[in-house]
């Protein structure tokens, strides 16, 4: 029997719970804004074909450094999920990332040499960009190390996705951070360009995450997985942040506030119910072969962390090789199987 | 040919075109209405693309808005234009321009010849019938909605609210009992004549002009009055989810839909290319006479709709997260927790796991490591024994080992030496059984030999935290299922309560009496609490354990 639920009478509450809470979150958005509209002179074009988007399209931004061997794989995916259009921001690569992009018919690319981490880890050149092109679009923001994939992703297009969300009221959809890794020691397996790199990284880890609300923003903070078990074990509480909000209906007053962890305003935020939401994942590739090398580089470079001093000890354990699979790794196998592990959920959308 | 569609188009109307003209050229003749929002632009590419069929007609255009009476104008006006122009069409057929038919018209012709004199409408009293969830229901037909629900939410909510609040009743026309039901119906000719051109449609027409979403109201009121053959359920496969919007079909939907043997489904995704091509093609398996069961397609769409609003039990992640003391459920399974058993027998998760059929682990929440099973470092789902990973979120270490284990009951011991919070945690969750011996943390500090300074101390710390967990246990808000014994009533009779520990926790092998834990030897204990009480420190939890301890009791 077809059921129709309309409620009635349930009125938004005039003010927020917290009221200065949410004014002091109001200003910390135009703030966010406001730096990022100041260091939109800090990007040169290098190829704009931003003129091609046409309303509707899906947009994906990404900001990069020497990631020539994964963007291939990275583009592809989200070319094949239904993605239109790409903005990138290339932060002084060397390896031939930016001549690579430059020569895409779908990509627009933005070069710079400031600094990633001052410019809040690139959010402040893609806040940029997302103003200037992203308003009324369905955007994806990611890293070249993360995989978009959702439920029936293999079956059911992009679009598909962002209209039901639509027709469900849903601004936004939240995805875990999957750190997929290989089954010997780190660096071992070399990746070959263009290929599937859940092949070299076929484990991941499925049942050690832990979570909890985050005030003021009232999103959820997920850590757990592969890093926190090998990493962080003696400091917890500084072991990477796993959810993600990756896919937003866009609007120029919007605004990423740490990575794509939690965005602006709050409401953006709430991609978790009593019920299950629809849940995607980012498959993250960072443990590819490159990872020993990157790590000693960024020993170097400490652009990735704000106190970056902190994480010397997790670069440094990385550039020993060590292995992280154990005895219940779980295989790769799909989103069904990621489903059934209770990792992501299609939500209500079936 | 007897059977006609009328249909109602607002959008991807290029998929509208398509199946008017499938059905068009199977010989259907057809009415369309094309919302008048739709851009004129749009409305000329849709005429030019089915000029060339004239057994397809447009009507009057109304601007159609959800929930409001224009709907049904829409409806009114193409049947009445179809009832003119095609005199011999025996059944009308309501569909709207993302309907996608399933199976060949010819067998829906012969399926409508079979059944000549019925109207195909699902209409379900509103008395009787819960149709919608929440919200309005039998007040859709005794108030008055003059306003928007999507362009005036508002002005809508406080005019339902006044009106309640003034008792406002409307007056339900004579003789109309409301009946509600999917807006997707097949009529017979007469019936839909007789709805038309009742001599009261003007009355009527009046009155539903101000009910609340008529279009899921009007026919299936109307057609109590004048026909006597309804079959109250629609023709056309439709699913609506938790907010009441339309279930979607998408290509990977495509054997799902053969299988269901209706023979319209609404509504398809208008860019799913192979259910479009599969449907349209027109090749079709041999002639198939089954009668629809939407069946299956209803488990698994309710079952969706199930996991969006309650979401499997005792599972935590980026996608739910209840809120404390919403969930009645805290983890995924039934699991058993053991206090103070292990201090009192040797080895007691190995008895356990040996007659069993569940998986023991030591204590989890040991503040060295947690204790799995068989001592491995890491458990399932990569569960990491290390101390500080798992207090960072004693909870969730405990969700996570319930959840990841699902299929296979867990057991592992607590105690006041433990993190505490785990303790506060699985009293409130009716997946727990807990079985309690109160004061046997005294055994291990009775054999440590340890300075007796130290064990006074360590004897009242224990005993402090485990009294504050007992009134946990205790709570009549308690959930979990608690049996607790004093550490005396143990040692005296130690039968009884580990026969109740094998029923209730379900031990396979507890008919053999024979093997039972063995208990450590207690000689000397009763002189050890003696020693407690003469320095001040009563344990009182362990009950009224004798000066010396009972023969018998220290095999």
């Amino acid at each position: 029997m077809t059921r129709r639920r309309i409620e009635i009478g349930v009125s938004r509450p005039i003010l927020p719970p917290d009221p200065a809470a949410a004014y002091r979150l109001r200003w910390k958005r135009r703030r966010l804004l406001y730096r990022a509209l100041r260091k939109r002179r800090q990007l040169a074009t290098v190829a704009d074909r931003t003129g091609r988007i046409r309303p509707g399209d899906i947009l994906l931004f990404t900001c990069v450094r020497n990631e020539a061997a994964r963007l291939p794989f990275f583009l592809d995916h989200h070319r094949a999920l239904g993605v239109d259009h790409i903005l990138v921001v290339d932060n002084g690569s060397t390896d031939g990332t930016s001549e690579m992009l430059a020569n895409a018919p779908d990509v627009s690319v933005w070069r710079t040499g400031h600094s990633y981490r001052q410019s809040r880890f690139g959010m402040d050149w893609l806040t940029w960009l997302m103003i200037r092109h992203g308003h009324g679009h369905w955007c994806l923001t990611l890293d070249a190390d993360e995989l978009f994939i959702y439920p029936h992703w293999r079956t059911r297009p992009l679009q598909a996705l962002t209209e039901w969300l639509g027709a469900s009221e849903q601004p936004m959809m939240g995805t875990l951070m999957l750190d997929l890794y290989p089954e010997g020691p780190l660096g071992e397996v070399p990746y070959d360009v263009g290929t599937d790199p859940t092949v070299t990284l076929p484990l991941f880890d499925a049942g050690n995450y832990t979570i909890r609300r985050q005030e003021p923003m009232g999103n959820l903070w997920v850590q757990g997985g592969v890093r926190a078990r090998r990493f962080f074990a003696s400091e917890p509480r500084r072991a990477p942040t796993m959810q993600k909000v990756p896919l937003i209906l866009w609007d120029r007053r919007y605004v990423y506030v740490n990575s794509t962890h939690a965005a602006l305003p709050p409401r953006l935020n709430k991609i978790q119910g009593e019920g299950e939401r629809i849940t995607g994942a980012l498959l993250h590739t960072k443990f590819l072969d490159q990872i020993v090398r990157k790590s000693a580089e960024e020993l170097e470079r400490r652009e990735h962390f704000a106190n970056a001093s902190l994480y010397d000890n997790y670069y440094e354990a990385l550039i020993d090789k060590p292995t992280l699979a154990c005895s219940f790794s779980t295989a790769y196998r799909g989103w069904r199987h990621l489903e059934a592990l209770g990792l992501i959920s299609r939500g209500g959308w079936t | 040919m007897s059977l006609g569609f009328v249909m109602l188009c607002h959008e991807a109307l290029d998929r509208a075109a398509q199946v008017a003209r499938h059905w068009s050229e199977r010989g259907c003749p057809i009415v369309i209405h094309v919302d008048a929002r739709a851009s004129a632009h749009d409305y000329d590419a849709f005429r030019e693309a089915l000029s060339d069929r004239d057994n397809i007609l447009f009507c009057r255009r109304f601007r159609c808005e959800w929930g409001r009476f224009s709907l049904v104008q829409s409806a009114q006006a193409a049947s009445e234009m179809m009832l003119k122009n095609f005199p011999d069409v025996r059944h009308v057929f309501l569909a709207s321009g993302s309907c996608l038919p399933l199976r060949p018209v010819d067998e829906l012709v012969c399926y409508l010849g079979a059944h000549a004199q019925t109207d195909f409408i699902e209409s379900a009293t509103t008395k009787d019938v819960p149709w919608t969830t929440g919200g309005l229901d039998r007040e859709r037909f005794t108030l008055r909605f003059p306003f928007s629900w999507k362009r005036q939410r508002r002005l809508f909510d406080g005019y339902v609210r006044l009106q309640r609040r003034l008792n406002l009743r409307r007056r339900i026309p004579e003789g109309v009992t409301p009946h509600m039901g999917s807006q997707w119906w097949c009529l017979t000719r007469e019936t839909l004549e007789a709805i038309l051109s009742h001599p009261r449609r003007t009355e009527f027409d009046r009155y539903f002009a101000r009910v609340w979403i008529p279009d899921e109201s009007y026919f299936q009121s109307l057609v109590r009055l004048v026909s006597d053959r309804v079959e109250s359920r629609s023709l056309t496969l439709s699913k609506f989810d938790f907010q009441g919007k339309p279930h979607v079909f998408y290509d990977d939907h495509l054997q799902l839909l053969r299988r269901s043997d209706c023979f319209v489904a609404r509504k398809a995704w208008p860019r799913a290319e192979r259910l479009y091509a599969a449907f349209l093609s027109g090749e079709h398996d041999a002639a198939n006479r089954a009668e629809p069961h939407p069946g299956k397609i209803d488990r698994i769409f309710s079952k969706a709709t199930e996991r969006r609003t309650s979401g499997r039990a005792g599972l935590y992640m980026t996608g739910r997260f209840p809120r404390k003391n919403h969930d009645n459920r805290l983890t995924a399974a039934r699991y058993v927790v053991f206090e103070g058993f292990g201090d009192l027998f040797a080895g007691f998760p190995d008895w356990v796991q040996r007659s069993a059929g569940l998986r023991a682990h030591g204590h989890l929440f040991a503040p060295e490591r947690a204790e799995f099973a068989g001592g491995l470092p890491v458990f399932s789902g990569a569960l990491s024994d290390n101390a500080r990973l798992r207090d960072y979120n004693p909870e969730m270490f405990l969700t996570n080992l319930i959840w990841n284990t699902r299929g296979e009951r867990q057991s592992f011991l607590f105690g006041p030496r433990d993190t505490p919070a785990p303790g506060r945690f699985f009293p409130r969750d009716p997946n727990a059984d807990v079985f309690c011996v109160t004061g046997a943390w005294a055994v291990p500090l009775f054999t440590s030999k340890r300075p007796f300074t130290d064990l006074r101390a360590e004897a009242a710390r224990l005993q402090k935290i485990e009294n504050a967990h007992l009134a946990d246990l205790r709570n009549p808000a308690t959930k979990a299922r608690v049996r607790i014994w004093t550490m005396a009533d143990l040692v005296e009779n130690p039968a009884e309560p580990l026969r109740t520990v094998s029923e209730e926790a379900s031990l396979t092998v507890a008919q053999n009496p024979a093997e039972v834990p063995k208990m450590v030897d207690l000689t000397g204990f009763g002189a050890f609490l003696q020693q407690l009480r003469n320095a001040g420190m009563h344990p009182y939890l362990i009950g009224d354990f004798p000066g010396d301890p009972p023969n018998g009791t220290s095999p």
